[in-house]
Parts: structure tokens; sequence; C-alpha cells
């Protein structure tokens, strides 16, 4: 009975997202575009591509997820379905742990996907990519979690983006250190298991944390 | 020994920035009983519904559910309510069963979703995307909630905006046969009911506010 909530929230936000395909690809549709503009911008040399592959990616795969928090519990909040999310008779983080997992489903899984192809692009090392595949996909759950939190803290407010990305960037910082270290020891032909290790715990203590910091920030912007 | 209300407010009260809504509020609401919230625009009756489904957390003040506190019994007492706020939480992108299954209990069945929809006269729309439906028909899919709710209480807020009137003579026969089995029902409306044994009960705005006015 109890992640009825878990669920029902997952499978109703999948369902919201493949109603809006545009809206829910264009996190996707901007990490692609940009990815084509850095040859044109930086260099085409792919000696000097394959130095800064690792933190463009990383930095690519943030902005692109930060674009698609906003609207995270904005459409909830409008209509009136948060409110019936904070009085349903269950544990308030298992709904908000369903909405964080489609978010991820719908932004950082296919992000991770494309991967493939942008590291290509940006003439990364073959070696590299299994590890920024794996990084991305720690790592951009965990800016999912960090990213909700934000959101629902502004969700109140009109124009809460510039808002939610000074609150969470901070917050991001952690994350891209570790998972563009994780990259690049790869590159360098290290072991990079550790940073990956790092990612992995920074992503287990966002599970536990942040449906609860979620939670407590949606009652406290509803108490309005 | 009397019977324990189905709910009693003990003084509730609510302050928002400082500024005191309504005088504390103390009723109590029996099983079978239909309340209607009486006050003018801005007196406070969406935030006295809210306050009591505990979306807002009072100031001071108590609710009790069957007697006890529902900070005791919370899960308990969620399980027991229903409310339908002034925004339907209707997603617009959804059709009127997607959304009716979504929030209706678990075990809700295909078929009953179907004929709570058919009994709010949106037969023929259930696979519908809900935004090519009229203000009145999303109204009518948030209200389908009542054909499917197992909740003994009921907080319905303003529920008969934008409905017709037979939608109306349907969504009272309905509420009329709620109180029968031992429900309650606490609702604002500026519509007179054509039920009997509505009880009115008028919020008192604070003093502090009818300085301000």
């Amino acid at each position: 009975m109890s992640n009825i909530g878990f669920s029902a929230y997952l499978r109703r936000d999948l369902l919201l997202s493949y109603r809006r395909l545009g809206e829910a690809a264009s996190p996707l549709i901007f990490f692609l575009l940009v990815s084509i503009l850095i040859p044109l911008g930086v260099s085409p040399d792919p000696q000097r591509l394959a130095e800064l592959a690792p933190g463009i990616i990383w930095v690519m795969a943030l902005l692109a997820t930060l674009l698609s928090t906003e609207g995270l519990f904005a459409a909830d909040h409008q209509d009136g379905s948060l409110e019936q999310m904070l009085i349903a008779p269950q544990l308030l983080a298992l709904p908000v742990l369903g909405k964080v997992t489609a978010h991820w489903l719908v932004t950082g899984l296919p992000l991770t996907l494309v991967s493939p192809l942008i590291g290509l692009m940006l003439s990364l090392p073959a070696v590299a990519t299994v590890p920024m595949m794996a990084s991305l996909a720690l790592g951009t759950a965990c800016l999912s979690l960090i990213g909700a939190v934000g959101a629902a803290l502004t969700v109140s407010l009109r124009k809460g983006g510039l808002l939610l990305s000074i609150l969470v960037i901070p917050l991001y910082i952690p994350v891209i250190i570790f998972g563009s270290a994780a990259v690049q020891t790869a590159v360098d032909g290290f072991n990079w298991l550790g940073p990956l290790s790092v990612l992995a715990a920074m992503l287990c203590a966002a599970i536990a944390l942040c449906p609860w910091a979620i939670g407590g920030a949606l009652r406290l912007v509803s108490s309005n | 020994m009397p019977k324990t209300p189905l709910l009693t407010v003990d003084r509730l009260f609510f302050e928002r920035d400082d500024c005191n809504i309504f005088e504390p509020i103390s009723f109590s609401v029996e099983a079978g009983d239909i309340v209607q919230i009486e006050g003018p625009n801005g007196a406070g009756k969406t935030t006295l519904i809210r306050l009591l489904t505990s979306a807002l957390q009072p100031t001071s003040g108590s609710i009790l559910f069957c007697g006890e506190n529902i900070a005791n019994c919370y899960y308990e007492y969620l399980a027991n309510i229903l409310y339908i706020g002034h925004q339907p939480a209707v997603k617009l992108t959804l059709s009127a069963d997607e959304n009716l299954r979504w929030m209706s209990p678990a075990i809700t069945t295909a078929a009953e979703i179907s004929a709570a929809l058919a009994q709010v006269g949106l037969r023929g729309y259930e696979d519908v995307p809900c935004y090519s439906l009229s203000a009145g028909q999303h109204r009518r899919v948030a209200l389908a909630r009542l054909f499917t709710s197992q909740a003994k209480v009921w907080y319905l807020d303003e529920p008969f905006t934008a409905i017709d009137k037979q939608g109306v003579s349907i969504l009272q026969a309905r509420m009329a046969s709620h109180v029968a089995t031992g429900g309650c029902i606490l609702l604002s409306t500026h519509q007179d009911l054509a039920m009997d044994k509505v009880r009115k009960y008028s919020i008192e705005s604070h003093k502090d506010r009818e300085q301000q006015q």
C-alpha cells in the first residue's frame, strides 16, 4: 500500500511528459545544440577539444537539467494538484520521490544515453565513454534531486528561475567536480572508480535526504 | 454518554503576516451534518477549509477527528477526508478517465470510474483530453471524485462554480446520499442549497481586520 504514492506519481508524470514530448525533450535538444556549437566556437582541433570535453559535457548537462527543473512543481501548484498531494494519506516523501524519478527519466537518462554522441563530437577519447555515461547517470540523478529542493522553494514565485539558479548552483558544485573528475581521470588513464564512488555516495545521501527537504519546502510554501 | 462528534474544531485560529484572519473558531460536526460556511468574499472561507484539511497549519487551536486530535491520527484522518478546492486539480493533457483514476483510491475499478464519470454527465468524454473540455466540465471531472471516494468528511470549496442547474441537482443528490450513510460535508457556497438539515456557519472577521476596512 505504501508505494502506491510513489508509482502513481511516477506513472502520471511520465504520462504527462509523454503527452508533451516537445516540452519534455527541450533539455536534450539544448544539450545537443550547444554541443554542436562548441567545436565551432572553441576550436575544431581534436587535441584541444579532447582536453576541454569532460568539463564542457558536464557543464552542459548541468545547465540542461537546471533548465527543466523550474517546472517540476509549478504546473501542479497552479492547478491545485500539489495541494492534493500534500493532503494525501501517505508519507509526502514518496510521491515527491516519484515525481523526481520521473523527472530524471525524462531528462537525466536521455542525456546519459546520447552523451556518447556528444563525446564523439567533442573528440573525447573512447576510453572515457563508459566513465562519462556512468558519471552522468549518477550525477544527473543528484542534480534532479537537488534541483527539486530549489524548485519546491521557488514554486510560488512567478519568475523563480533566477532565484532557483542562485539557490541550487552552489549545491551542484560538488556533483560537477566529481562528475567531471571521473571523466578526466579516465582520459588521463587512471582508475576512475574513485570519483565515481564519491558521486554514488552523494546520490545515496541525496535520495535519503532530498525527498524530506522537498516535502518540507512544499509544505512551507503552500502554507501561505 | 453523548456520541463523539465526527469532527470537532476547538478554538482554531490563524494568523497570516501578523494579521488575524478570523475570530477563533469552534464548532463540531456530527455524522449526517451538512455545514454551509458563509461569509463575504475575503472572510476566510477558503482559509478555514484549508486549515481543516491540514494543508495549512493553524496558529493555535486543534481539530479532533472522532474525538482524537488529528496530530495523533494524521494518516487515518487524511484517509477519511476528501477536499475539492477552487483549483480542480485536473491535468489538462490527461483525459477525464485518467484524471479521475489518478485522483481516486487505488482500489477503484475501471467500471467504477466510468460509472462516476457517467454520473456527472461526462459519458462519451472519458477519453477526450481535458484541454478541449469547458470550465464546467473540468469541475465535473474533479467532482466525479465524490462518486469514487470512500472518505467520510467532505470539504468542498465553492463546488458549484461553473456547474449548470441540472449538475447542481445531481451533486446535491449525491451529497444527500453521502450524509444519509453517515458522512458529513462542510462546504462553502453562496448559493442556497435545496436540501434540508443544512446548518449555516458564519465566519466572523477578526476585529483587527474590521478596523482596517
